[in-house]
């Protein structure tokens, strides 16, 4: 076996988002006092909480082989459900949790009726269940935000508010780190040993490398599929139910910009140290570095509408990054 | 009377020569069999014909005349045109019957840039009135069957001012009855001068139109003959030519009860197949491209729908609906596209390998198990690579198809089905896999084995099922069997 040669792209591919991720940091610090202190890292870490959860979700769908555009919607939807299920409904913690995470399963399952029993290409169907789900939860709030003591279509205000309990997940501590903080890494780190260790991980990964070998190889690919699709919108609606919890409000179409963000923080993981697919950990890193920019511009004092030409201009380049070793390997 | 010659043509692929100097001619006003087994170089003689390949070396001339085809519309202005196979690739759905026949008119028409619809239909009408059919020309063509699709091509073909047509293997989505009007058709082209070059495995109807016909055999030309001058026979061994001498192992095996049992299987190609293997055979079926093997393998492993028929295993009738189906039952593919459908090239040999048999526990899966059974595996089948966490992508075939072959052997399936599985592999790993198949057989497993190599089957099987057009024809016992037999038979002799 020869030692295949070690190219500057190669160490760009494996390294580079790292690295831009640090000197980022390095080039904020020098210029901003305040950016590299643990206030602020915890509120970057707060801020790119909720994208990680959904950014999680896009990934299992390309682990697959497929796509999600639905996730945003999905976010929005379970933001006002959560909301109205406090404010409009007076329930418990037990209703407050089942009824969007039930709601998010629902928009799971007919994703994957849709691409997988039907057929339609991913794409298309996912965005057809996005304009479907950003339609559900407008009409469901009626196209207003639901907060505590609303005034009610009938004059009244409405009975109910946020739970103490529910706020403290999108705005309490523990140990010094903000809960959502929290969950975030216990999410990735659930879901990176899932994939990584269990057979049902493994699976899933043979599903999307060849789609067709895994079927000949008895592999339930259609199952898989379907898992990955659940899956993508479970924890969509989980990030829609901790944007709630966050800014305590059910705020409509909250949801719409997470989708870009997710795609970008996703598709920057595939290279995160040369994996090469996507990958959880990977995932994660490219959400802290949209957080870092985002952070950063903010302390510039940038326009808040000029982001996302950051964003687009981070997602074209991890797209040119994994397609172009795509076509390199298709070469080899 | 104008000929078309090609002279000395030299093609290789990435250093693998396909044609080695080839010289070819027809002449216009006949038909001409281009006749040779799969591999021998027909496909790519024709793909420089018609401008899809450049040829390495050597010239092609009409009338005399050296003429440069860099481009397939190169090739159709020097009056070249081609009805492919697949006529689906070369016509437009959902544009009429008449606009799919004066497409090139449509496309370059100058002056207003409006297509005058009247005098389109009427152009089309009185062409296909010439050769003596009625297709509506304001039907669009998704509505028109097969061989409708094809006569649009052949009358595409003629406005264009075709002087030599090439038909590559135009019966083989037709019935008796289409095909004999498409005969009708070519001797029509024939009596108007042009010179048809007519690709063909069905020996019987080469004899029945072709004047003559150039013989091919590994890249080269073997035989020219007029037609009326050769024997069926004859044309069989200059295709198959002296048979080489290649070594199959063949390991003993006592052949025990039946284990698999199918009859009247039918599903996309496959038009009602019997079969039986019993523990221990090794049964081949062999038949030519197209044939219907691979679509027959995949039957049988689930892998596409049936339209009728009844499968037993050990006597147990089984409904497979899903590979997943086959491989519970016990039934195993290795199928014939590796990258495509075999092997996962992106992961390692490890994992490949694991795939069918991951053990877990509590879902976790047992890493130092799967280690393990994996370099026993390696070891077993005998790829060579540097470690178990290699990509398989970066192996050479022999060793994929190793592994392709290596991730059903720990599981216990009792009936082995392979595609066509020295294809693309070297001359070491082949015998390598004859070797693996063999031991299969020895342990009591049944296997059945799809080629198109001929030698091979006759090597290692003890009983050869030949196919053609999607039906079992011939069966012949081990030792029964001579390759010109199988040839003859393949071909749709009877």
């Amino acid at each position: 076996m020869e030692r295949p040669k070690i190219s500057l792209f190669d160490l760009v591919y494996k390294y580079g988002t790292v690295a831009v991720i640090a000197l980022v940091v390095l080039y904020f610090s020098l210029t901003n006092p305040y950016f590299f202190t643990y206030d602020n890292i915890k509120d970057i870490l707060r801020s790119i909480s909720i994208v990680t959860f959904v950014a999680i979700g896009v990934t299992f769908s390309l682990i697959v082989g497929g796509f999600d555009l639905s996730v945003g919607s999905t976010v929005s939807l379970t933001t006002v459900i959560v909301a109205s299920m406090m404010v409009w409904y007076e329930q418990g913690m037990l209703i407050t949790l089942i009824v969007p995470i039930a709601l998010s399963l629902l928009v799971g399952l007919v994703n994957a009726f849709l691409v997988v029993k039907i057929r339609i290409p991913d794409l298309l169907a996912t965005l057809a269940m996005l304009y479907i789900v950003n339609g559900l939860h407008m009409t469901y709030s009626k196209g207003y935000s639901i907060y505590a003591n609303m005034p009610m279509t009938d004059g009244t205000n409405a009975p109910g508010k946020f739970q103490e309990w529910f706020l403290w997940l999108g705005q309490g501590e523990l140990f010094s780190l903000p809960v959502p903080v929290i969950l975030t890494f216990l999410l990735v780190a659930i879901t990176h040993v899932y994939l990584t260790y269990t057979k049902q991980g493994r699976m899933l990964y043979m599903t999307g490398g060849n789609l067709e070998a895994a079927r000949l190889s008895g592999i339930p690919v259609n199952r898989y599929r379907t898992l990955a699709y659940v899956l993508s919108a479970l924890f969509a609606g989980l990030g829609g139910m901790l944007l709630a919890a966050r800014i305590g409000t059910g705020q409509v179409s909250s949801g719409s910009s997470m989708l870009m963000d997710a795609v970008a923080a996703a598709f920057v993981g595939f290279s995160v140290f040369g994996v090469g697919k996507p990958n959880v950990f990977g995932t994660f890193v490219g959400a802290i570095l949209i957080g870092v920019l985002l952070n950063g511009m903010t302390m510039l004092n940038l326009p808040y509408y000029a982001y996302d030409i950051i964003k687009g201009v981070v997602l074209a380049l991890a797209l040119a990054v994994t397609y172009y070793q795509v076509r390199r390997k298709a070469k080899a | 009377m104008p000929v078309l010659e090609m002279k000395g043509i030299v093609k290789a692929f990435s250093g693998v020569p396909a044609l080695r100097g080839v010289d070819f001619e027809v002449k216009a006003g006949e038909v001409h069999a281009l006749l040779g087994a799969n591999g021998a170089g027909k496909s790519t003689l024709m793909k420089i014909l018609t401008g899809a390949y450049q040829a390495d070396g050597g010239s092609i001339s009409i009338a005399g005349e050296p003429l440069q085809i860099d481009s397939p519309q190169a090739a159709k202005s020097h009056g070249v045109q081609c009805v492919y196979q697949e006529v689906d690739t070369a016509l437009i759905p959902y544009l009429s019957v008449a606009e799919n026949i004066l497409l090139d008119q449509v496309v370059q028409s100058k002056g207003t840039g409006l297509i005058r619809w009247k005098q389109l239909y009427d152009q089309a009408e009185e062409i296909l009135r010439g050769f003596g059919f009625a297709i509506p020309v304001r039907k669009t063509v998704d509505a028109c069957t097969l061989s409708e699709k094809q006569l649009i091509l052949i009358a595409r073909a003629t406005v264009q001012k075709a002087k030599f047509v090439i038909f590559d293997e135009p019966t083989a989505p037709l019935s008796n009855r289409e095909s004999e009007r498409l005969f009708q058709i070519i001797a029509q082209l024939k009596q108007a001068g042009v010179g048809i070059i007519y690709i063909s495995h069905r020996l019987p109807e080469i004899f029945q139109i072709c004047d003559s016909m150039t013989i091919m055999r590994d890249g080269q030309r073997v035989h020219t003959a007029r037609t009326s001058e050769i024997t069926m026979d004859e044309v069989i061994s200059h295709m198959l030519g002296k048979s080489f001498d290649e070594e199959f192992p063949k390991v003993e095996a006592e052949i025990g009860e039946t284990l698999l049992e199918a009859t009247g299987v039918q599903g996309g190609k496959v038009r009602g197949a019997d079969l039986h293997v019993r523990e221990g055979e090794i049964v081949g079926v062999v038949g030519l491209v197209g044939a219907g093997k691979t679509e027959l393998a995949r039957l049988l492993f689930g892998a596409d729908p049936w339209d009728a028929g009844e499968i037993s295993l050990k006597g147990r009738k089984l409904r497979l609906q899903s590979p997943k189906d086959a491989v519970d039952a016990g039934i195993v593919l290795v199928p014939e596209e590796r990258r495509k459908e075999g092997i996962f090239v992106e992961e390692s040999v490890k994992h490949n390998l694991s795939v069918a048999t991951l053990a877990s526990v509590f879902g976790f899966v047992r890493q130092s198990l799967e280690a393990l059974q994996a370099n026993e595996l390696i070891k077993r089948v005998g790829v060579k690579t540097a470690d178990s966490s290699q990509l398989v992508g970066l192996l050479s075939g022999g060793n994929q198809q190793k592994v392709a072959i290596g991730k059903w052997l720990d599981t216990d399936a009792s009936l082995f089905i392979f595609d066509e599985p020295t294809k693309g592999v070297d001359i070491g790993a082949k015998s390598d896999i004859y070797r693996l198949i063999g031991n299969l057989a020895a342990n009591k497993k049944g296997v059945l084995y799809f080629s198109c190599e001929f030698p091979e089957v006759l090597g290692i099987a003890d009983r050869i099922l030949v196919m053609t057009e999607g039906r079992i024809v011939k069966e012949f016992l081990r030792g029964e069997a001579t390759q010109e037999q199988i040839m003859y038979y393949a071909s749709g002799g009877e």
